[in-house]
């Protein structure tokens, strides 16, 4: 049970990061820490105590195999997440070039 | 099965590579393959919305079938409900892309807005048309993602800043909504919104539960822009290209937000009464205040932008009063009548907040200002715009005959007959402070003298922009027969039925 605590606590580490860092490189970073933590969620969901690999062995039909689908769907979390990374690495670069700072204080030109 | 469902999907993601390898050798190639594609798109909703009815429709991706009635391979879903959301997105999105044919025409690079536009199509028809909840949430990246890049796609100071805004809070919640989903598969073992719902009928662990729905509310909410999660709308909402404003505020915040929240926690979860309370307190809080925050706007689209929160603050407070009355078990009819008057209301306000943003975008083009008092005696000038644009303004404000009046009616009578005085009063100052917030809007854009300076010639606004306005506008008044017994029969009525009766959806899935 600690070892999903230890997730949701470094989920929670993502957030404070996305809220009090004032660099956006550092954001981005904190994002990703967010984003990794829901995939290891996610890898822990499908593993059991003793578990083994899910190829169906029919000498032996009472085996207790790890569930495989949560890998599946990481897999495809993780490539949306590439997506999703790149894209905002792609803005920040934009937006150093125009304002010529990354600090998150001095780009506000949208107020109200 | 049924074969139409997946090319809601199919269409737009080919439109979109299309776009991309031929556009760049074929002239005016990306604008008419666009027209294109979302008419078909538009063509295909329409049938499923007057073919549906009481059915639903299921694709099976891949053809698995079920094992031991547990569904195990990727449902498409197309009920009654859905088939309106899908026309909305459509017929929007069409309108929008005929206007973006002159609208876009200043920028560069018109290959990539093309693309974007139809990646946000597929996103969007795919998160409405999906049957399990992590599909949901890949469409939903995929829109999101698009929508990103479009609100960036001027790539100015402004914009750079308001898509990095968007991007940060959708991330946020994209990860909320992903751990939820995690949460709720580590102990249904499944993804189906069917087969989930039958797994927490039969009980289970009440507070595990409710940490799922809380982070689902909060991470849709975000997506909705529902009041504490509101920060990035006004900015990206009036920071993107206009077209793409109407899309964002006409369509986006309903199909990945408020759709996917109504759908989960009436056909999902099992309506709790503290979780209906939290929605309906959460819609009526950024009803009231969204539009404190609009009135003192000056400029165009963020006026435009909030009251866009407030509007929808109207959906979920009507649809969580629904909500509470079905989680006590009493008076049936009358969380019938509150849901079908928050679903109408979803319609109507694409409709018109659509129109406001593409009227917005002509005044830009025209004048080249977003500021209300940089203008004046624009009715002059541009009649078109200036008639679409009262149009929209009465029904947003709720007079009739236009359809707002009757959504805003039958969410107040609803609050009426549930006893809920207090939501029904707040609800009528807050349409009478948007008429007072839209008086203003026509007064100083259209009627008022015009700036003592040396004025460019300003002419109305090319053909397809007219046209998309005025299409709209017609769909303002039209919609309001949505309200006359015949008609509501074959539209509302089956999108409530899927929704107020608990275990509809869920029976009928697992039955297949």
């Amino acid at each position: 049970m600690i070892v999903y605590w230890l997730c949701f606590i470094l989920f929670l580490v993502g957030l404070y990061g996305v809220i009090t860092r004032r660099n956006l490189i550092k954001i981005a970073i904190s994002l990703s820490i967010m984003e990794f933590s829901t995939f290891l969620f996610f890898a822990l969901v499908g593993y059991f105590e003793g578990g083994v690999a899910p190829i169906v062995d029919p000498a032996d039909p009472v085996k207790l195999y790890v569930d495989p689908l949560p890998q599946a769907l990481v897999l495809t979390a993780i490539v949306i997440g590439l997506a999703t990374t790149a894209l905002l690495m792609a803005v920040i670069i934009r937006i150093y070039r125009k304002y010529g700072s990354l600090d998150i204080r001095e780009i506000k030109n949208l107020r109200g | 099965m049924n074969p139409l469902i997946p090319l809601l999907v199919v269409i737009p993601l080919a439109g979109a590579f299309l776009i991309m390898i031929l556009g760049r050798f074929i002239r005016n190639f990306n604008k008419i393959l666009a027209s294109v594609v979302l008419l078909l798109l538009a063509i295909i909703s329409f049938y499923f919305l007057f073919n549906t009815g009481d059915k639903i429709s299921v694709y099976k991706v891949g053809g698995w079938e079920a094992v031991n009635s547990i569904p195990i391979g990727i449902y498409m879903v197309v009920d009654g409900f859905t088939a309106i959301i899908l026309c909305i997105i459509n017929l929007i999105g069409f309108l929008s892309v005929f206007y973006s044919i002159s609208y876009i025409a200043k920028y560069t690079s018109e290959d990539f807005f093309y693309a974007l536009f139809c990646l946000m199509i597929a996103g969007m028809n795919g998160v409405v048309a999906s049957g399990d909840i992590f599909n949901i949430f890949v469409f939903l990246e995929i829109s999101s993602i698009s929508s990103y890049a479009l609100v960036a796609f001027g790539v100015e100071k402004q914009q750079l800043e308001a898509s990095f805004k968007y991007q940060v809070l959708g991330g946020l919640a994209s990860f909320l909504i992903l751990f939820a989903i995690g949460f709720l598969y580590w102990r249904t073992k499944t993804l189906n919104i069917a087969d989930i719902r039958t797994v927490l009928g039969s009980g289970g662990d009440r507070k595990f539960y409710l940490m799922a729905e809380i982070m689902l509310l909060t991470g849709f909410g975000l997506k909705a822009a529902i009041m504490p999660f509101h920060a990035w709308l006004p900015d990206a909402h009036s920071s993107a290209p206009s077209p793409i404003s109407a899309m964002l505020s006409g369509v986006l915040i309903k199909a990945v937000g408020i759709y996917v929240i109504i759908r989960l926690f009436f056909n999902m979860f099992v309506i709790s009464e503290e979780m209906a309370v939290l929605i309906t307190a959460l819609g009526t809080i950024s009803m009231v205040i969204g539009v404190f925050l609009a009135i003192g706007q000056w400029d165009i689209k963020r006026l435009l932008a909030y009251h866009s929160i407030s509007q929808m603050g109207y959906v979920v407070m009507s649809v969580g009063i629904g909500m509470i009355l079905m989680s006590r078990g009493i008076r049936h009819e009358v969380a019938t009548l509150a849901v079908a008057g928050g679903i109408f209301h979803l319609i109507n306000h694409a409709a018109f907040k659509g129109l406001l943003f593409l009227n917005a975008g002509a005044i830009e083009y025209s004048t080249g200002t977003r500021d209300l008092k940089e203008m004046g005696g624009l009715a002059k000038s541009m009649p078109v715009t200036s008639a679409t644009s009262f149009v929209a303004s009465l029904s947003i404000s709720g007079i009739p005959p236009f359809n707002g009046f009757f959504s805003k009616l039958i969410i107040i009578i609803a609050a009426v007959m549930a006893h809920f005085y207090l939501l029904a009063a707040l609800a009528g100052i807050v349409s009478i402070i948007t008429l007072a917030s839209f008086l203003k809007f026509q007064r100083y854009a259209f009627y008022n003298k015009e700036p003592d300076k040396e004025k460019k010639e300003i002419r109305e606004v090319p053909f397809p922009m007219l046209f998309s306005m005025i299409v709209l506008s017609i769909i303002c008044l039209l919609l309001s027969l949505l309200v006359f017994p015949g008609i509501r029969e074959t539209i509302l009525t089956p999108a409530t039925d899927i929704l107020t009766d608990p275990s509809k959806y869920s029976t009928y899935i697992i039955g297949l």
